[in-house]
């Protein structure tokens, strides 16, 4: 009996564990919606899955029916049916009055989502305003740029809450597709023009996922497609301009404090400099902007988008990037670093902070 | 009874099958190199699901990864799915039209030497420095980025093994519009007819634009035009254009045929005819003709704008109608019959649901603004696999226990079928039904690992599981397929004893000139109308005559040799000397057998009406 019940327990454990694992993770899963756009199109999911499922419910009663009450049981030969015409037209218009159930709003959140008219109002300064955020997408990593406040990030997205946030789209060398699962549905960075679309991030949604949220690439760009991972810091709005301003006042690199960083910026100077941005402005062109902006690399999350920021993880990318994210472009443009340089170049990575 | 073939040696057999173009040996040979091929693609398969079933797994290396998901997915669709339907189509179409042969039977050999020359070659690339690795897509600015030559073999190889398809397409068009015996009006053409129409009638529509996207990314990889090349001034999206302009007919060209087998399977366990047979043969050809209008569906987050996404979106769903149309129309005909259980039926059976959630999360993708969400998820994965696997890999196993005894001669043992079809099932469901959740759970398609707290653990493990279900399935099949071949125990016309249509009017396998004398047609299943009224077999449309018949060739092989020969040429025509002359031999060889082929009359030969009267006579004898 003891073991029994103890299976019971077990069992139910298993289901908990499934209906909450059911919904996936509030920062990834497309069921949690964490934002305007999430949202509709989490309606329209629900729309179309309770027709189908009606669907389906029909057809599996006729099914069942078919397949337990006509089994042969002697050899006559039954009556040879040619159709019906009654059958015929029902199965035939109810299906399309049900597609127009689904049609009519599909078409009315295509068109909602896809405007994008607020980034054309331009004010008298020549500027949006809109928050206007400009994606780059890059092997294997991520640049975001805010034309308005001249200010140019990489690997993590910075936002403010509650508010539409519209964007500016486009890959550097192949096509990638930028897709934030629990704050809108994705669209294409083509090589070949610039796509528009706007996000919305709830403040509550936000605080589920504990401000972060997690960003992928959707479209295969090579091995390491699966690693091009970002993240999107979602704050609210004074704690974003607060961000925002902090950034702006930072004109000069960052100096380092203690002695050990100092040589790593000596390190960094030398090389990493060539490719790697540690101030916010975007005076250099795109082309130029060959690596992710370090600038407040020690405030991120996560190392390359995808190690838990801390002195270990970025010590192992710096010592080995190739096995991290296979083919990124980083691998092979330096000499290998002895432990002492690592060292030293980690601690100041870890001293490029723009947060008070 | 004609011991011709047992007295042959094995070479003699070998070279009987190089030179055929007698439809039904054709269709062993795409039977068999369909065959492989899809084992092949199922390794692959296997490898992808073995390395996904953990996180972090480092089982193959991410670029090998992309170059498994690329070839398992041109494999299964070009050299598998396709073939393997085609081997059915060849066997059968002809016999249930009451044809001697296809309409031109030395092109139905050339187009399959070059299917198998292109497969070969494309599978080749494997050992000669890597597969291609952008995806059976291929988008043009990552195809044009990968290094090395694995996009050439993708290339070359689907650019010739495609012209076989082509041709395979028209010379069905072809002997189905000329080749109908007296009384087969288009409207008594059974189901499978009919659908191997409207697909041939698709690839004949459908390959062209991947023949001219395929020549234009070729050339700006070989030959240094800018088509493609963004700097240059061309543009990547013309190629998702042209390559969804074929891919999506496709879907149908795989589906259609499918649906036929199946629209064949059901009337004769259920022993009652096709419920509603002119709205079946309507809604295949709406399908088909629907298949056209649709493709931007596959490209709505490519930035087309609002208007050309809810265009393609409502016209995606416009195809539910037709397909919910063949789908009610099986259940009624299966209503009030008298169902056998077989193992053709168990796979039709289980075809009807499976396939109708690939139907629905079908309309679901169609629903643009919610699509934003699916696209390039495990969610699509789930659904094309629903469709392709529950739909046409169902049918392709249906028709091969159904069609066996009509092609070998002997029966398929129906437990070992039975236990491969629920080990098939039950593994189908259970590797591609979580793919929906993990999709929505945030996961993208074509990734080589996943990370570690994501919650996408479980839902990978499971499907990892289901998946060597369905290997399982395969090796059972396999061995099914062996112990009969040794076995050998000959069957009758009709070994299912309730066929309908005329390929159950003849022996079992067929003689090489399938009909003695051409059957005369009087209704849709014609068989059946005979047996119904106490007949035993067909009446004769005509008097025993001189039977013309065509000689066998092996140009045909030659003639896809000499491309195979030419491919390596130009593919390797900048990396050494003798990449030019070896692509103008190549050249040579299939110019040169095709003018041999024109200048060289052949009248092919007469069968004798004494030599059929001996048989006879013979027959009566054993």
């Amino acid at each position: 009996m003891k073991k029994l019940a103890k299976w019971r327990l077990f069992s139910l454990l298993a289901l908990m564990a499934l209906i909450l694992s059911g919904c996936g993770k509030p920062y990834l899963s497309t069921l949690q919606p964490a934002g305007e756009v999430a949202q509709r199109q989490y309606d329209l999911m629900q729309l179309s899955t309770i027709i189908m499922v009606g669907v389906i419910a029909v057809v599996t009663i006729i099914f069942l029916i078919v397949v337990f009450r006509f089994k042969r049981k002697d050899e006559q030969i039954p009556k040879q049916v040619e159709g019906s015409h009654k059958l015929e037209i029902i199965w035939t218009v109810i299906p399309i009055l049900l597609l127009l159930v689904l049609a009519v709003p599909t078409v009315i959140e295509t068109f909602r989502l896809a405007d994008v008219s607020a980034m054309d109002e331009v004010n008298e300064d020549g500027k949006t305003d809109a928050l206007v955020i400009n994606v780059r997408a890059s092997l294997y990593w991520w640049e975001f740029e805010y034309p308005n406040e001249e200010i140019v990030t990489s690997q993590e997205l910075v936002v403010p809450t509650d508010q539409r946030v519209y964007f500016n789209l486009k890959a550097s060398d192949v096509k990638h597709s930028f897709w934030i699962p629990s704050v809108g549905g994705k669209m294409d960075t083509n090589t070949d023009n610039i796509n528009k679309f706007w996000l919305q991030f709830d403040s509550k949604g936000a605080e589920k996922a504990n401000e972060l949220f997690y960003g992928k690439c959707a479209e295969l760009c090579g091995p390491s497609h699966a690693l091009m991972d970002f993240k999107v810091r979602a704050i609210s709005s004074d704690e974003f301009d607060q961000w925002v301003a902090s950034m702006q006042g930072i004109e000069e690199p960052v100096q380092p404090e203690t002695a050990l960083a100092q040589e790593g910026q000596e390190l960094f100077n030398q090389s990493c400099i060539g490719c790697h941005a540690i101030t916010p402005n975007n005076a250099s062109p795109e082309a130029a902007r060959v690596a992710p902006n370090l600038t407040d690399f020690a405030d991120r999350a996560y190392v390359a988008g995808i190690l838990e920021n801390n002195e270990e993880n970025i010590k192992k990318w710096l010592e080995d990037p190739e096995t991290l994210k296979p083919g990124n472009k980083m691998s092979g443009t330096y000499g290998e670093l002895t432990p002492k340089q690592i060292d030293a170049l980690t601690a100041y990575l870890m001293e490029l902070k723009v947060k008070e | 009874m004609s011991t011709y073939a047992q007295k042959k040696g094995f070479g003699a057999t070998v070279w009987d099958y190089l030179t055929t173009v007698d439809h039904k040996k054709i269709a062993v040979l795409y039977l068999i190199a369909g065959g492989f091929f899809f084992v092949v693609g199922g390794l692959e398969a296997m490898f992808i699901r073995i390395q996904l079933a953990v996180p972090n797994s480092d089982f193959v290396s991410a670029g090998m990864y992309n170059q498994i998901l690329t070839m398992h997915g041109t494999t299964m669709i070009f050299l598998a799915a396709m073939p393997l339907l085609f081997g059915f189509m060849n066997a059968i179409m002809p016999l249930q039209i009451g044809a001697r042969d296809v309409a031109f039977p030395f092109i139905n050999a050339l187009g399959f030497w070059l299917f198998f020359f292109g497969g070969v070659f494309l599978n080749l690339s494997w050992f000669l420095g890597g597969a291609p690795d952008a995806g059976w897509t291929s988008y043009a600015s990552l195809s044009l980025a990968s290094e090395g030559h694995g996009i050439d073999f993708y290339l070359l190889g689907l650019q010739i093994s495609g012209a076989g398809t082509l041709m395979g397409g028209i010379n069905f068009l072809v002997t189905i519009i000329n080749m109908r015996a007296p009384g087969m009006t288009y409207m008594r053409m059974p189901l499978f007819t009919w659908t191997t129409f409207v697909a041939s009638a698709l690839i004949l529509f459908a390959f062209p634009p991947l023949t001219v996207g395929i020549f234009l990314l070729m050339f700006d990889r070989l030959f240094g035009s800018n088509f493609f090349v963004t700097a240059a001034g061309g543009n990547t999206i013309i190629w998702e254009h042209l390559f969804w302009i074929f891919g999506h007919p496709e879907v149908y060209i795989l589906v259609l045929p499918a649906f036929g087998i199946f629209s064949e399977i059901i009337p004769v366990f259920s022993r009652k005819r096709l419920f509603g047979y002119s709205s079946m043969v309507f809604a295949t050809v709406l399908i088909g003709f629907l298949g056209f209008m649709v493709w931007a569906h596959h490209m709505f987050t490519v930035g087309l704008g609002p208007i050309a996404n809810a265009i393609f979106a409502v016209a995606t769903m416009a195809i539910a109608v037709p397909t919910g149309i063949k789908i009610f129309n099986w259940l009624f005909t299966m209503w009030g019959g008298s169902i056998k259980f077989t193992t053709p039926m168990y796979y039709a059976v289980a075809f009807i649901p499976s396939f109708l959630m690939g139907g629905v999360t079908g309309v679901m993708l169609a629903s643009a603004a919610a699509d934003y969400q699916y696209h390039d998820t495990y969610f699509v994965v789930a659904h094309f696999h629903y469709v392709i696997v529950g739909g046409v890999v169902f049918a392709i196993l249906a028709g091969t226990a159904f069609y066996w005894p009509k092609m070998f001669g002997t029966m398929l043992n129906e437990t070992l079928g039975k236990i491969t079809f629920w080990l098939f099932f039950i593994g189908f469901h259970l590797t591609f039904f979580i793919q929906h959740f993990l999709g929505l759970w945030g996961m993208p398609r074509r990734i080589f690992t996943f990370l570690e707290g994501q919650g996408l653990e479980t839902g990978n493990f499971v499907s990892t599981v289901g998946a060597f279900f369905m290997a399982a399935a395969t090796v059972v099949l396999v061995i099914n397929i062996i112990i009969t071949t040794v076995k050998n125990e000959k069957v009758g016309n009709d070994p299912w004893g309730d066929g309908r249509t005329l390929e159950w009017a003849i022996p079992s396998p067929p003689p090489f000139y399938n009909f003695k004398q051409l059957p005369l047609v009087r209704g849709l299943d014609p068989l059946w109308i005979e047996k119904m009224e106490g007949k035993k077999g067909m009446t004769p449309a005509e008097p025993l005559g001189d039977i013309h018949m065509p000689n066998a060739s092996f140009i045909p092989f030659v003639i896809s040799f000499g491309l195979f020969v030419a491919a390596f040429g130009a593919m390797y025509r900048l990396d050494y000397g003798w990449g030019l002359p070896v692509l103008i031999i190549g050249l040579l060889i299939t110019f040169g057998s095709m003018f041999l082929r024109s200048v060289k009359d052949d009248h092919g030969f007469h069968i004798h009406k004494e030599e059929l009267i001996d048989e006879d006579d013979k027959g009566v004898k054993a």
